[in-house]
């Protein structure tokens, strides 16, 4: 089970198999504590393990960009202003009470988490190992691209999918004005 | 000169190799976790003990600029000081307060220590830095030490004092906002070299970038002295307004250990500086480039122990305006302007020649210094009027009773 690394050898997919349940426990059950836990603060300190986890996902996957973003933006700048906005709450320590939507919520939460799972296992995911056993695709361009994956990115993200990527920018700084003017009438 | 040291340093690969030599072949899959926990244990020795070093040398260098003598007492030059501090420091009572979160508390101290040792494993002393060439290096670098803020929330609030959630709650604010100005600051070295692992962006240094992009080493080291919160900006800990920030309640070896994160700070950053500006391990050549690392990192640090030593602290509002107002719009400038002479001056391959690279220097320069005098002019108040100094009504009650 888990991913393993291309062109690596039966050890190291045994140590990718220890590190990837490590994180996949750690990542679960601390967003489990995210919502269970009464303490608000504490909420947010394991928000950020769960979001250091999915970090670590990443580098299994060989995205280590996409892990080092993840960290220096969710991990250093997001969790921080969550945690900012927490502390203006009056309760922190018992913020988090238990309510009559509980059941309901659990319930339904559980379905959807379900469907996720049979979509992601029903799938027919169009896997590299497979495509390069059947010679679709070479392991050497595989490895190209892996080795260093952020060419890739910025190709896709400032060439193919420019106008995306502005938009996305301009919607930013839309927030940042509206922020601003929230600021002004206040 | 500038010729590229090739001496090999312990990397992880070799490492593992080696015990893979050694070890009988049924054990040959723990090689990688062997391999793996000498190198820790290396880096953290290393790291700690030459931590303890600098707190001497930075106390005495203190004490000279400011006119004392510092720890002079125990061995030469009272250079065993940091052992006798060490000895009081685990002979203290460890006391954790009645009210405090006690995890966010005890963990606090480790969370703000190892993404500083962390960084280490990044740094090219040799050819390559310690975990081979990693391609996302110095995104690393930034992402791993925007951990420390949550460290220091966990501090402050674990607490459950009212400075140390003051001096946190400072400190954090000023930590995310210079966290930008560095990555913008750092955006002109990797257009420079072309890429992000920290072996190239040596590699590309015919010029050091401090000469090329003298504008983006200020922010960078500007920034960076910042998140160290040491003296212009050591608002996290301002002693005479907030008991000691959010290490108010600590003691014994807790203390400690944010005393370690907070002095190993400058060391890895003199590191990162020099590998980013100075051209990390290249010199010439009867003198091997990790000597020449070493050197240049101390450099960084007496210049950055020198700034401590020197200035006052700001203000918070003063703090925050810098970041924003002058940091952030001149680290701008300076990616516009590397973007522009790079797309001006790289040939057909992409590269920049050695000459080009020091008619950027002049340009920058130039630019460098009409930014910094535009943004003092608009920052500072060069034409503040003090208001006349009124006698008070009650100076000379006693003079006129007589």
């Amino acid at each position: 089970m888990g991913p393993t690394m291309i062109g690596q050898g039966t050890e190291a997919s045994l140590l990718v198999d220890i590190v990837f349940w490590v994180l996949a426990v750690s990542a679960i059950v601390s967003a489990f504590a995210v919502v269970q836990i009464r303490d608000l603060f504490r909420a947010a300190l394991f928000l950020i393990m769960t979001l250091l986890s999915i970090a670590g996902m990443f580098i299994l996957l060989r995205a280590e960009f996409l892990a080092a973003v993840q960290v220096l933006i969710y991990v250093g700048a997001i969790s921080v202003l969550i945690i900012f906005a927490i502390l203006m709450t009056g309760d922190v320590e018992e913020g988090s009470p238990s309510h009559s939507m509980r059941i309901p919520v659990a319930i339904l939460s559980t379905l959807f988490g379900a469907l996720a799972i049979f979509v992601s296992v029903s799938t027919d995911w169009n896997l590299l190992e497979p495509a390069i056993a059947a010679g679709q695709v070479s392991a050497d361009a595989v490895e190209g691209v892996y080795s260093n994956t952020i060419p890739v990115i910025a190709k896709l993200l400032i060439r193919d999918f420019v106008l995306v990527f502005e938009i996305a920018s301009v919607l930013l700084l839309a927030a940042v004005i509206g922020a601003l003017a929230l600021i002004r009438e206040g | 000169m500038h010729e590229i040291q090739t001496a090999g340093i312990l990397d992880f690969g070799s490492l593992e190799r080696f015990f893979q030599r050694v070890l009988p072949d049924s054990l040959d899959r723990f090689a990688f976790f062997i391999a793996a926990f000498t190198l820790a244990f290396i880096v953290i020795n290393v790291m700690v003990q030459t931590t303890a070093v600098y707190t001497w040398f930075e106390r005495r260098v203190l004490g000279r600029f400011q006119g004392r003598l510092g720890p002079n007492r125990w061995g030469p030059f009272g250079m065993l000081q940091p052992i006798a501090d060490l000895i009081k420091l685990m002979t203290k009572e460890d006391m954790v307060p009645k009210i405090a979160d006690r995890w966010s508390f005890n963990l606090a101290p480790i969370i703000l220590v190892f993404p500083t040792l962390l960084v280490v494993a990044v740094i090219p002393f040799g050819p390559d830095s310690f975990l081979g060439r990693l391609n996302i290096g110095i995104l690393f670098v930034l992402g791993v030490t925007s951990v420390n803020t949550i460290a220091i929330f966990m501090a402050g609030w674990g607490s459950a004092n009212k400075y140390a959630m003051l001096g946190a709650m400072r400190g954090v604010a000023m930590l995310v906002s210079y966290e930008v100005p560095m990555a913008l600051g750092v955006v002109g070295v990797l257009i420079l070299s072309g890429s992000l692992a920290m072996s190239d962006i040596v590699i590309q240094q015919n010029v050091p970038f401090l000469i090329v992009q003298p504008l983006g080493f200020l922010i960078f080291i500007a920034a960076a002295s910042a998140e160290m919160s040491r003296t212009p900006f050591d608002q996290i800990e301002a002693e005479s307004e907030l008991g000691s920030g959010y290490n108010t309640e600590y003691s014994s070896m807790k203390f400690g250990m944010l005393f370690l994160g907070e002095f190993m700070a400058p060391l890895v950053t003199g590191m990162i500086v020099t590998t980013l500006f100075l051209s990390g391990t290249r010199g010439f050549d009867p003198i091997p480039g990790q000597v020449w690392f070493v050197g240049k990192t101390f450099a960084v640090v007496f210049a950055l122990l020198w700034v401590r030593a020197t200035w006052p602290r700001l203000r918070v509002d003063q703090i925050m305006a810098f970041a924003w107002k002058g940091l952030f719009g001149m680290a701008l400038v300076n990616i516009f302007l590397i973007a522009v002479e790079v797309a001006v001056f790289q040939d057909d391959a992409g590269k920049i020649s050695t000459n080009s690279l020091w008619i950027m220097s002049a340009i920058n320069w130039a630019i460098a210094i009409g930014v910094i005098v535009a943004v003092a002019n608009i920052l500072g108040q060069p034409n503040l009027e003090r208001p006349t100094p009124v006698p008070s009504p009650l100076a000379n009650m006693y003079a006129e009773a007589d």
